[in-house]
């Protein structure tokens, strides 16, 4: 769905996506680089549990929401990404204690 | 000679939150034509700002028939959900899993037992069960506990509802049962003329065989109207919510509690600050930092909203019912526990106003009257 401009700077760092590791661009939000790696749906929602994925990329949607370093409920397209990071995209409700 | 044009209604209900929205049900069930004016946006709304709780446990100090009737109305609440979800097909997610108020500090604890030893010796003091917990017996209830709390109270009687979900199905099984809602109908002036009251709006004038005063705050300009005092004074109140997670808390806390859709709202706070509805951030951290004593881990959540409403409250605190006696068929409903007796003025109070009276022995001590008994010289 995405495509990288072509003056991106290629450095990559590795990270763990949903367990598996993954090379990312270094300089990626969360967000940019879940899609870069073909995750579409970055969460489902806290009451439902209907499939989302992130729609503004800039904090406003909440849309990008997942579990950074067994912390919930992190918007995605806040934060810069970083080597060693675990990522979790998020199944409903964030737990208390994460 | 004319006749008359037909009323616009048996009962006007004046006020469209959860105190009068629960009347116009239950009026509505019993066969009433009525009309509930609300005011616009603009009002200032504790039905939609309050914390959710159907609350028993510590009240009626003073005034046993209160503690009777807040029980009565908690017993009553199961069958009122379920008759509104049977009618609506909406939930309001009314559970009754027992209640705690915890305590922070030995003393508090020892004061706390103290209250209720008290109002349970009342004379006339209806009869339920309580349990004051130390921290062990406490801790095999609730584990969740921080290291500070050092006990409870606990009744198994407690249980919380989402009142915003009460307050549309109110208003949808209201007007799915022929009553009439009418926005922006704030009530300027009501006049009592041949058997019936007119109530004058900027739209325009209603004639009702009956009307309920049900406006909160504002029952307090219109009582006089109808020859009822009703002193009432807002006092404010401010709740803090967290993001939702996943269930953890099963309880009711009466400062704490998880609603049935994971938020986690905080409140516990108590001002005399007129009709001023900011929030401050001084009452919000300290209603905070005691949360997360209870329960530390809330210090990881990220809180969504904070915001500040204003309760209806009466002199002493107990509601207030009655029906003038200068304008027989003028009733008022006013108090701050408009969700935990939405049962009761939905299934006892509505149909007695219906029927047309409000029997001394159960509703006498309710009265505004109580407010006229003259200082001592």
């Amino acid at each position: 769905m995405f495509r990288r401009l072509p003056d991106a700077d290629d450095a990559t760092i590795e990270v763990t996506i949903d367990g598996r590791a993954e090379r990312v661009r270094a300089g990626d939000t969360v967000a940019a680089a879940l899609f870069s790696v073909g995750i579409e749906s970055h969460r489902t929602t806290d009451v439902s549990g209907t499939p989302r994925t992130p729609y503004c990329m800039m904090g406003v949607c909440f849309e990008c929401l997942v579990v950074i370093d067994g912390v919930g409920n992190r918007q995605g397209c806040l934060v810069p990404i970083r080597g060693g990071m675990r990522i979790e995209t998020q199944r409903g409700k964030r737990e208390v204690d994460q | 000679m004319a006749r008359p044009p037909q009323r616009d209604a048996d009962v006007a209900v004046v006020g469209g939150g959860l105190v009068g929205a629960a009347i116009a049900w239950g009026l509505a069930r019993a066969g009433q034509r009525v009309v509930v004016l609300d005011e616009g946006d603009v009002a200032y709304r504790a039905s939609r700002g309050n914390f959710g709780l159907v609350w028993v446990q510590g009240k009626g100090l003073g005034m046993p028939e209160y503690a009777a009737w807040t029980k009565r109305s908690s017993d009553n609440w199961g069958q009122f959900a379920r008759l509104l979800k049977e009618q609506t097909g909406l939930d309001v997610r009314f559970s009754r899993p027992g209640g705690f108020h915890l305590c922070l500090l030995e003393h508090e604890l020892e004061n706390r037992a103290n209250l209720l030893a008290r109002l349970h010796n009342q004379p006339a003091m209806v009869k339920y069960d309580y349990e004051i917990l130390d921290r062990d017996r406490l801790k095999t209830m609730l584990p969740q506990i921080g290291p500070e709390v050092v006990g409870a109270s606990y009744c198994a009687l407690d249980g919380h509802v989402n009142s915003l979900q009460l307050l549309r199905t109110l208003h949808a099984g209201m007007q799915q049962l022929g009553a009439t809602y009418l926005s922006d109908h704030l009530v300027e002036h009501i006049n009592v003329a041949d058997g019936e009251f007119r109530l004058t709006t900027r739209h325009g004038d209603l004639r009702a065989g009956k009307i309920v005063l049900a406006a909160g705050n504002g029952n307090a300009r219109l009582g006089p109207m109808v020859g009822l005092k009703i002193p009432v004074r807002p006092q404010r109140g401010q709740i803090i919510v967290t993001e939702k997670v996943a269930p953890f808390l099963n309880h009711p806390i009466v400062t704490v509690r998880q609603t049935d859709e994971g938020s986690v709202m905080i409140g516990d706070s108590v001002e005399e600050a007129g009709w001023d509805v900011t929030v401050g951030t001084g009452v919000l951290a300290a209603m905070a930092e005691r949360a997360v004593r209870m329960f530390p881990q809330l210090g990881r959540l990220n809180v969504v909203r904070s915001w500040a409403a204003l309760r209806v409250m009466t002199g002493d605190g107990f509601p207030i019912y009655a029906q003038s006696e200068r304008c027989p068929g003028a009733y008022v409903a006013a108090c701050h526990s408009g969700v935990t007796l939405a049962a009761n003025h939905a299934l006892v109070l509505a149909p007695l106003i219906a029927k047309g009276s409000l029997p001394a022995e159960q509703f006498g001590g309710f009265s505004a009257r109580r407010f006229d008994v003259p200082a001592i010289a």
